[in-house]
């Protein structure tokens, strides 16, 4: 049962973390160079794109005339052959790790990553002790108690206990 | 002058309100009854004065008295009456004010309950009402005042309170009007809905305080404030629907969440609600987990607290905005003190709070509570983070950074695919203890029909593996909770020689919170169905094309037929109106109306969809831009969105479930849960 709890533990941990620090799929952008690129082509980068002054509006549905203009950025440089991760630096380089939908994963921002996990791990660590210190606790009279999951729960007994009381009352 | 008039009276309201604290605490003190009842009155009179100050504000409103700074910020003569009433909660000053009102209604209703057999509780619910609301009227009073009018001194025009010297009063001819983006029906039931779920779940931490401060640990408190949570928690949880649709229907982002921080302030009381409701039962029916509760509900209030803090002190925008806000620091205060405050009473009555019981098993029900318990807080230890680490790293390294759907959608899809799995499995566990063969043998039985449901959608098309795991968990769920209600009523039906139907319908109405559940269960798995189509199937294209040309998405055809653009002078707006005429693999479905609705007094645009909504997919289109000069061709986008109705259709099941679980009965404060000695041993004020 111990083993088992920790096996599960570790798998959890460890797929969190990879799933925290592990990247979206790069959707494919690349156009040929010269041709004007469609609008699918340049959404599917501003999509991942913020502007700085439309706070957590991503850019490919932002109305603002600022963000269209962003968005014919997007096009001119898909058109000279830019590929995604070049444009999204540009972007990065000119206006800061803000336009990003995620912090980049250097430096002091390894903590927004790092922090759920830990707490995370944390919690189940805790719970799993106080389960085991309660289990323990009262294993000596454990299996005389033992309820058959397959029959029905205690509704009946409840309400029985229901139509007593509300009789002593 | 009625402006005047009304901020005399929340001034009075506010006077009145700490009376009530002040006189709780000393007729506490003195043990006098009469005090307390002053307290009381005190308590109930600040509804019918806040309903008299909202009263004058909406006079204000509807008659354009645009002197007043807040009617000319919400308001405009073009706006109808019911939007002008509505404003009441459109601006800061008045949300504010609406939050105050909704709060003394729900500490009315709740002192107006009898109190003989829990005297003891109600001067500390007071307090702790009233402390709330005194501290909402202040920020009214001192900083947020909707009724400041417009004077113009030497330095300019400005609201002030009261008449500077040498102001003269600034009457302009047209007010700002509200922002279009909360004209819509979505928006003007949905802060109503959020804010009632906000306020009363300041009732049942007000009894969780008096429990505290009384040294009353047993269970009076939970099973008192039963009912006020599940209302909160409908309340809440209809407040995050509405407002989702209504981001579905005017925001144009062919979506009903963006994980923006507005959503999750709002949804983080809702998840620490959640647990709360959950493991106050394990309390109820086994006397365990005491202190966890007290910290649940604890969390919820300041939760509720920072949700609003964090809406209305601008300090999401930066903490720069933050720090020159006037009420941002007031409200971190508040949240800090009250916080310390509970943490501090718990602290002091933590030995009283031992559990009657022990845990036996890690499979028994109870444990279950407690691993959904774990998932709901890590779920709001992602949100919680992820809403405030870029106000962290702003603080501590001056980089502005974005956290946006990526990490909330990677972080949380495991952790919901777990409290799935969970609400199949822990309804099949007994209290006290399962094992795993019993809980296997329970368990096999819906697990089969259940394997079909991915293999029936992957023929059908759904082919995405997340997807097809959640749409096993969703079929999971059901088929146990409908098993589990199958098994229940059979056995009653043996037993008291029922027929089936008679003996299902009794069950349920013994166990109302039960069923109840189950149906809310259910219906969580309808959205979840929702959720899942738009999550891994949404599909979007978009293009300029020219009249009589067509857009293709999923077997649509999308062709642009025409568009009008007209002004209507009487309601200030100017509508861009295409038609467009939809078919699906060469089958023509209809016309649809997608807009752009430009309002004169904001200068602000909306973009409306044209939606085909059916279970099984909807088709959204935008008007992206439509210029005259080139009236040939207009840009329209396009989403397909597959199976998202069903989070509509959950709603609704939702609410029924809710209304099955919480609607009051008899005596519901009366009625004992827990087949413990404490059901049965006389209380001190029994």
């Amino acid at each position: 049962m111990k083993r088992l709890f920790w096996i599960t533990a570790f798998l959890l941990v460890l797929s969190t973390s990879l799933i925290f620090t592990q990247d979206r799929l790069a959707v494919a952008t690349a156009s040929a160079q010269g041709s004007t690129p469609t609008d699918d082509e340049v959404n599917a980068i501003a999509k991942q794109l913020y502007c700085p002054v439309c706070e957590n509006t991503p850019l490919d549905v932002c109305p603002t005339q600022a963000c269209k203009e962003w968005r014919e950025e997007i096009r001119g440089m898909l058109a000279d052959g830019k590929s995604e991760a070049e444009i999204k630096q540009h972007f990065v380089d000119y206006y800061g790790a803000r336009v990003l939908a995620e912090p980049p994963r250097t430096g002091f921002n390894w903590l927004v990553y790092v922090v759920p996990p830990v707490a995370i791990a944390a919690g189940i660590f805790v719970l799993f002790r106080a389960l085991r210190a309660w289990s323990q606790a009262s294993t000596p009279e454990a299996g005389t108690d033992e309820v058959d999951a397959s029959s029905p729960p205690d509704d009946e007994y409840i309400a029985r206990m229901e139509e007593e009381l509300k009789k002593r009352n | 002058m009625l402006a005047d008039f009304g901020f005399g009276v929340l001034i009075v309201t506010f006077l009145v309100a700490l009376y009530s604290v002040i006189a709780a605490i000393l007729g506490e003190r003195k043990q006098s009854a009469q005090m307390v009842e002053s307290a009381r009155r005190a308590q109930l009179l600040t509804f019918p004065l806040l309903s008299l100050t909202a009263g004058v504000l909406i006079y204000l409103l509807v008659n354009n008295q645009f002197d007043v700074s807040f009617v000319y910020e919400v308001t405009s003569r073009s706006m109808p009456t019911y939007l002008k009433i509505t404003a009441w909660w459109g601006g800061q000053a008045g949300s504010l004010l609406f939050w105050a009102w909704l709060l003394s209604a729900f500490t009315s209703a709740v002192t107006l309950r009898k109190w003989e057999r829990d005297r003891e509780f109600l001067p500390w619910v007071i307090v702790v009402s009233s402390i709330t609301l005194a501290f909402f009227l202040s920020m009214n009073i001192f900083f947020e005042n909707p009724f400041a009018r417009f004077y113009q001194i030497a330095g300019g025009v400005d609201a002030y309170t009261f008449k500077p010297a040498g102001g003269v009063l600034v009457t302009p001819q047209d007010g700002n009007g509200l922002n279009p983006l909360l004209r819509h029906p979505g928006m003007i039931i949905h802060p109503p809905m959020l804010y009632l779920g906000f306020v009363s779940f300041v009732i049942p931490f007000a009894f969780a305080i008096a429990a505290l401060v009384t040294g009353r640990t047993d269970d009076r408190w939970t099973r008192l404030t039963r009912r006020w949570t599940l209302w909160a928690w409908l309340f809440l949880s209809l407040g995050l629907v509405l407002g989702g649709r209504w981001a579905y229907d005017v925001l144009g982002w062919g979506g009903y969440w963006g994980w923006d921080p507005v959503e999750i302030a709002a949804f983080m009381p809702w998840l620490a609600g959640t647990a709360f409701l959950h493991s106050v039962m394990i309390q109820e029916h086994k006397g365990l987990l005491k202190h966890w509760n007290m910290i649940l509900i604890m969390l919820t209030y300041a939760l509720v607290i920072f949700g609003t803090f964090l809406t209305r002190s601008g300090v999401l925008s930066s903490v720069h905005a933050f720090a020159q806000s006037a009420i941002g620091p007031m409200f971190f205060g508040f949240i800090g003190a009250t916080f310390i405050t509970s943490v501090a009473l718990l602290i002091w009555r933590w030995p009283e709070l031992q559990s009657e019981t022990e845990m036996k098993s890690m499979l028994s029900r109870e444990a279950f509570f407690l691993l959904n318990n774990l998932l709901f807080l890590s779920v709001l230890v992602v949100c919680f983070w992820g809403v405030i680490f870029p106000l962290v790293s702003e603080l501590f390294t001056g980089q502005k950074v974005t956290v946006g759907p990526p990490f909330y959608e990677r972080a949380n899809g495991p952790l919901f695919g777990a409290m799935m799995a969970l609400m199949g499995i822990a309804p099949l566990s007994a209290w006290g203890k399962s094992t795993i063969t019993t809980l296997g043998r329970a368990i096999w039985k819906p697990t089969i029909p259940a394997l079909f449901v991915p293999v029936l959608a992957y023929l059908a098309g759904y082919k995405q593996p997340v997807a097809l795991v959640g749409f096993f968990l969703v079929a999971f769920v059901i088929f146990v909770t409908l098993y589990d209600t199958f098994r229940s009523a059979r056995a009653r039906q043996r037993a008291q020689k029922e027929d089936f139907f008679t003996a299902l319908a009794r069950l349920a109405g013994r166990n109302r919170r039960r069923y109840g559940g189950y149906i809310i269960h259910i219906s969580m798995m309808l959205m979840a169905i929702g959720i899942l189509g738009i999550e891994a199937f949404q599909t979007e294209t978009q293009g300029t094309i020219a009249q009589g040309q067509a857009l293709q998405l999923d077997g649509y055809t999308i062709q642009y037929n025409e568009v009008a653009s007209w002004d209507d002078p009487g309601a200030g707006v100017n509508y861009t109106r295409a038609v467009v005429d939809v078919s699906k693999d060469g089958k023509y479905l209809g016309q649809l109306y997608p807009r752009i609705d430009f309002y004169f007094d904001s200068q602000q645009t909306m973009t409306i969809p044209g939606l085909r909504s059916t279970l099984q997919d909807d088709l959204y289109i935008l008007l992206v831009d439509w210029q005259p000069v080139s009236a040939g061709g207009a840009t329209f986008k396009v989403y397909h969105n597959p199976l998202v109705n069903w989070l509509w259709v959950g709603a609704l099941i939702f609410i029924t479930g809710m209304l099955f679980a919480a609607w009051p009965d008899k005596d519901p404060s009366l009625r004992p849960v827990r087949a413990s000695k404490h059901a049965v041993e006389p209380s001190a004020a029994d």
